[in-house]
């Protein structure tokens, strides 16, 4: 039985819908990715799941219990990270551990949890002195103080260095490691690609495409990229006549073809019958960046229309 | 009410010197500075035989909840919402409500220890007479209390940011420290002008006091005043509060 599910979820502010229609089932044990660009509904979508928002239609469960009616019951198994809040500026890091353990009824031991985050030589700093790196780290330990069943994790590595970052990726393996299910807000596609085992690309409002990064990366016109450097001219046509090719571009003698493994073989093959030899020959898989914007940029979906 | 939140409300409050001076210490100070003055420690005609010390006590006993509801209070639960820290709290099984309820009681116990801490001074220094009545004086206390928090509560949900609480705070602060005796002790006001203030929250609660403090029952229509004035103020407050 999926931990979280959302069944056309729709959420209205000023007569623009903001989330129009999201479904999507989080399995227990994963890490489950929602990507999409500014404002497309991402942080709204979570925060029905977290009970601070009503929907307006549609059906959100979270270990089969509404997040709204059954608020108490859902937090108890639910940690979040929001995107923006604070804490009181006075109250010190350990203060704050402390607190927070104390909603829960079977909470984890903070002080390793702030060893783990990097923050055991600050919990006597009071919140407002903290960095932003060193805040957002807290909000990590507190969102998993209560020692839930599923976090949600907003924005997780905003502000964060790239040594932290990659300490934080790590955090939450070990986590999903201990059985949690893992939900993560990003935009951040190396860290999409690195954690999450299935993402939902959600663009004004609608799941785009729902697969594991490797599908994305797969389903998206342009998976694999070819370039070259010819050492004689190649006509255009014979190009443009390449299977599964999803575009073509030329720039200083040097030719770079998006497509598939079918279009690299025919590709090969075409230059051996010329007797063209392909000079800096390199084949690369196209990342989920290209992707992302393959499902999300309307340019390109005319563009391949 | 989470016992948790309770605590860590009182800590913070002791970590802002502003608020303990101004809630805790001022109203003292202020009596202080007054009954220093040779004239205000003899016996007045136009105060029905009191001493001006001694029609300042009440005075003084209601500033400081008129300094912790209209100032400190609206300041810190604006401020709670608008850094999202009420939201934080929302993603917990404590709900932000634990936090509101926190402050009226950080704040609503900060005005009575303040009201004490004027009560012994006052004893103490100039021998102005504890309460006669004091079950009466404790009930008007408790009520003016509550009328404090719940203008306050009213303070805090109509402003968006702090800056606004601060405004409107400040807006109705001088108008309450009027009403409540600060400039002239409602028994020297001219009759009609005593009569009006006295349907005010804290002219209501000035005048039990003083009723209270000369040794007779609070009259029930001021006590009457305060609880209109409570029920009304907390109505609106619940009315137009956001969570963020």
């Amino acid at each position: 039985m999926p931990v979280i599910e959302v069944t056309d979820l729709r959420k209205t502010y000023g007569g623009r819908a903001v989330v129009d229609g999201v479904s999507f089932a989080v399995e227990e044990g994963e890490i489950f990715g929602i990507l999409g660009p500014n404002g497309a509904g991402k942080t709204t979508t979570v925060e029905c799941i977290e009970g601070l928002r009503v929907p307006d239609a549609g059906r959100v469960r979270v270990t089969g219990l509404d997040p709204v009616a059954d608020h108490a019951r859902v937090a108890r198994v639910l940690g979040a990270q929001l995107q923006e809040s604070e804490l009181q500026a006075k109250l010190t890091v350990r203060e704050a551990l402390e607190l927070y353990a104390s909603f829960y009824p079977d909470p984890l031991d903070w002080a390793p949890l702030a060893e783990r985050l990097g923050l055991g030589e600050k919990l006597s700093a009071r919140f407002g002195k903290l960095s932003g790196g060193q805040k957002q780290r807290l909000f990590i330990a507190l969102a998993l103080i209560g020692n839930p069943r599923i976090v949600v994790l907003d924005e997780l590595t905003t502000g964060l260095d790239p040594r932290a970052r990659r300490d934080t990726w790590e955090l939450i393996e070990d986590v999903r490691a201990g059985g949690v299910t893992v939900l993560l807000v990003t935009h951040f596609m190396e860290e999409a690609q690195r954690l999450c085992d299935r993402i939902a690309v959600i663009d004004k409002g609608r799941v785009a495409a729902l697969d594991s990064p490797a599908g994305l990366i797969r389903r998206s016109a342009g998976a694999t990229v070819i370039s070259f450097t010819p050492s004689a001219p190649v006509d255009d046509r014979d190009l443009n006549a390449l299977p599964e090719l999803a575009s073509v571009e030329h720039r200083d003698g040097r030719i770079t073809l998006a497509g598939t493994d079918e279009t690299v073989n025919a590709v090969i093959t075409l230059l051996a019958r010329h007797r063209i030899t392909a000079h800096q020959l390199r084949v690369v898989d196209a990342t989920l960046d290209d992707a992302f914007l393959d499902l999300t940029d309307d340019r390109t979906k005319e563009a391949t229309a | 009410m989470s016992t948790a939140v309770l605590r860590t409300e009182v800590r913070l409050f002791r970590r802002e010197p502003g608020a303990v001076f101004w809630i805790l210490l001022f109203p003292t100070l202020l009596l202080l500075i007054l009954g220093s003055i040779p004239s205000f420690r003899q016996h007045q005609d136009d105060l029905g035989g009191l001493r001006t010390i001694d029609a300042y006590v009440p005075v003084a006993v209601l500033l400081g909840m008129i300094v912790g509801g209209l100032q400190a209070m609206p300041q810190a639960l604006t401020g709670y919402r608008e850094r999202g820290i009420l939201r934080r709290m929302a993603t917990t099984p404590v709900r932000p409500g634990a936090l509101l309820s926190a402050q009226m009681v950080v704040f609503g116990v900060a005005s009575l220890v303040s009201a004490l801490l004027v009560l012994v001074v006052g004893r103490l220094t100039f021998d102005v007479r504890l309460p006669k009545q004091g079950f009466g004086y404790l009930l008007a206390l408790v009520l003016a209390v509550l009328a404090a928090l719940a203008l306050g509560s009213l303070v805090s949900a109509l402003s968006r940011t702090t800056k606004i609480a601060g405004a409107i705070g400040s807006a109705v602060f001088f108008p309450a420290m009027f009403c409540a005796g600060v400039w002239l002790p409602v028994q020297a006001m001219p009759h009609l002008l005593g009569k009006i203030v006295g349907y005010t929250p804290f002219g209501a609660a000035a005048q039990a006091l003083n009723q209270a403090a000369a040794g007779h029952w609070p009259g029930w229509g001021h006590l009457g005043v305060l609880v209109v004035w409570i029920l009304l103020l907390t109505g609106a407050a619940t009315r137009w509060f956001r969570w963020e």
